[in-house]
């Protein structure tokens, strides 16, 4: 021992060996990777609120974006992403559990915790799989403008949505999709959607009960439904028919609701997939008896913090993407 | 450290006999507090709708409240801020919210300014 090294009542502050903050550096290293994290996520949420307050009356509504059910057919907003939330919030829960019974040395226990909370990222990410495939796949389609404005469709006396499916008219038309086998060989172009515009127009035209949505809002907070005449004449505005959501168009409206949408949960998502795969690693570790031998859980502990952060963002990413 | 914990939530109001009964205590509270996120998103009454508060109307203001709640709690109990020293806690906890909250001022003050801009300018972008 060296004899910088003191005890008791004249320790020496520089000598080394303390711990002020009580806390192993493993420990506080992960706190210090949380709290820039942290700051990260902070980042793209503020600029997610700085986009939606610069287009606040034109902003999509999270409700009527997010309504699907896995095997379910209807509107049920908020109910999938509760689900979800439940899910993380539960394998956090399995989490924490883990780390007490790894403080009391409780091998079995920690394994079967840990196990479950692997369970439940799978399935959250899962989840969020899905979620992010429907939001592609998109719901009832709509017209973007030449100002790149999205019109969405109604019916007159209900209200409730139609989608262009419902009313377009089968036009006979030669356009298909251009490959570049048969044609210019260095161009290509994407599938195309399944109405063309003027298809849409026409089959609007031929549906007197048809009402045009735009995106932007009223005092209510609910979409302008547009009257039959101010419909047509928006109409002639009509550049292409979008289905679905992707970076560059969306159907539910703004699209940089889209990109933030598929950046943050995307960024989340991938947090928690690197999450399950450190579990993993850890679980294999308790299993493999490692931390036994070290008498010390700490490990445990610190994958813990990780996961915990995890949930606690997806507690803001459910905040401003599906409450707010 | 490690091995004890504080066990009492609420300021005291509700104490548990052990960690892992803490534990469910929290989860049950969380659960509740997301039951009543997601009941008021689905049925957004309409008073808390309608009337305003410093630019944003009350709904809102409840969730990002009952958000903050969530968060404290998930911070304090999930990741044992509340058993660890109150420095390292401070270090933690103000160090982001002060910046976090500088970010949110300057970001939304500046996004409503060109919010005025797109409204009252002579842009036309909304066609």
């Amino acid at each position: 021992m060296d004899t910088t090294v003191t005890t008791g009542e004249e320790q020496n502050v520089w000598g080394g060996g303390n711990k002020p903050l009580g806390a192993s550096y493993g420990k506080m290293m992960m706190w210090f990777f949380i709290v820039s994290d942290a700051l990260t996520f902070s980042g793209f949420l503020a600029a997610y609120g700085f986009s939606r307050f610069k287009f606040i009356e034109t902003w999509p509504i999270a409700d009527e974006v997010f309504t699907h059910v896995p095997f379910f057919h209807g509107n049920f907003p908020m109910i999938y992403v509760a689900f979800m939330t439940f899910v993380l919030i539960m394998s956090s829960v399995t989490m924490v559990l883990a780390v007490d019974a790894g403080h009391k040395m409780q091998k079995n226990r920690v394994i079967w915790y840990m196990f479950l909370t692997i369970i439940g990222g799978i399935i959250f990410v899962g989840s969020q799989g899905w979620e992010w495939a429907t939001f592609i796949k998109g719901d009832h389609g709509a017209i973007e403008t030449k100002g790149g404005r999205i019109l969405q469709f109604v019916d007159a006396k209900s209200g409730e949505r139609v989608g262009i499916a419902d009313f377009a008219k089968e036009i006979a038309s030669e356009r298909t999709q251009h490959e570049n086998r048969s044609g210019i060989w260095f161009t290509s172009e994407g599938s195309l959607p399944s109405y063309s515009v003027t298809e849409v127009v026409e089959g609007f035209k031929a549906n007197s009960n048809l009402l045009v949505r735009t995106e932007l809002k009223n005092e209510e907070g609910h979409k302008t439904v547009l009257s039959r005449d101010e419909s047509l004449k928006n109409l002639l505005n009509a550049s292409q028919v979008v289905e679905g959501a992707n970076l560059i168009h969306n159907e539910y409206g703004s699209r940089l609701f889209a990109d933030f949408f598929f950046f943050i949960t995307g960024f989340h998502g991938f947090h928690v997939f690197s999450g399950i795969v450190i579990n993993i690693i850890i679980f294999f570790n308790v299993v493999l008896g490692t931390y036994e031998k070290r008498r010390s859980y700490e490990m445990v502990e610190k994958v813990g913090l990780y996961w915990h952060f995890v949930d606690l963002v997806w507690v803001f990413v459910f905040t401003f993407f599906y409450l707010v | 450290m490690a091995h004890d914990h504080k066990l009492e939530i609420f300021r005291g109001l509700v104490k548990f006999k052990s960690n892992i009964s803490k534990i469910w205590g929290v989860l049950i509270f969380l659960s509740i507090i997301t039951t009543i996120e997601v009941v008021l998103g689905i049925i957004r009454p309409a008073f808390l709708v309608e009337t305003s508060f410093l630019g944003m109307h009350l709904l809102n203001w409840i969730f990002i409240i009952l958000t903050l709640v969530k968060a404290y709690y998930i911070a304090w109990d999930f990741m044992h801020l509340r058993d660890e020293k109150t420095a390292l806690r401070r270090v933690i906890v103000w160090t982001p919210i002060f910046l976090v909250s500088y970010l949110i001022f300057i970001l939304l003050f500046e996004a409503d300014y060109i919010h005025e801009v797109y409204k009252e300018g002579f842009i036309k972008w909304n066609f």
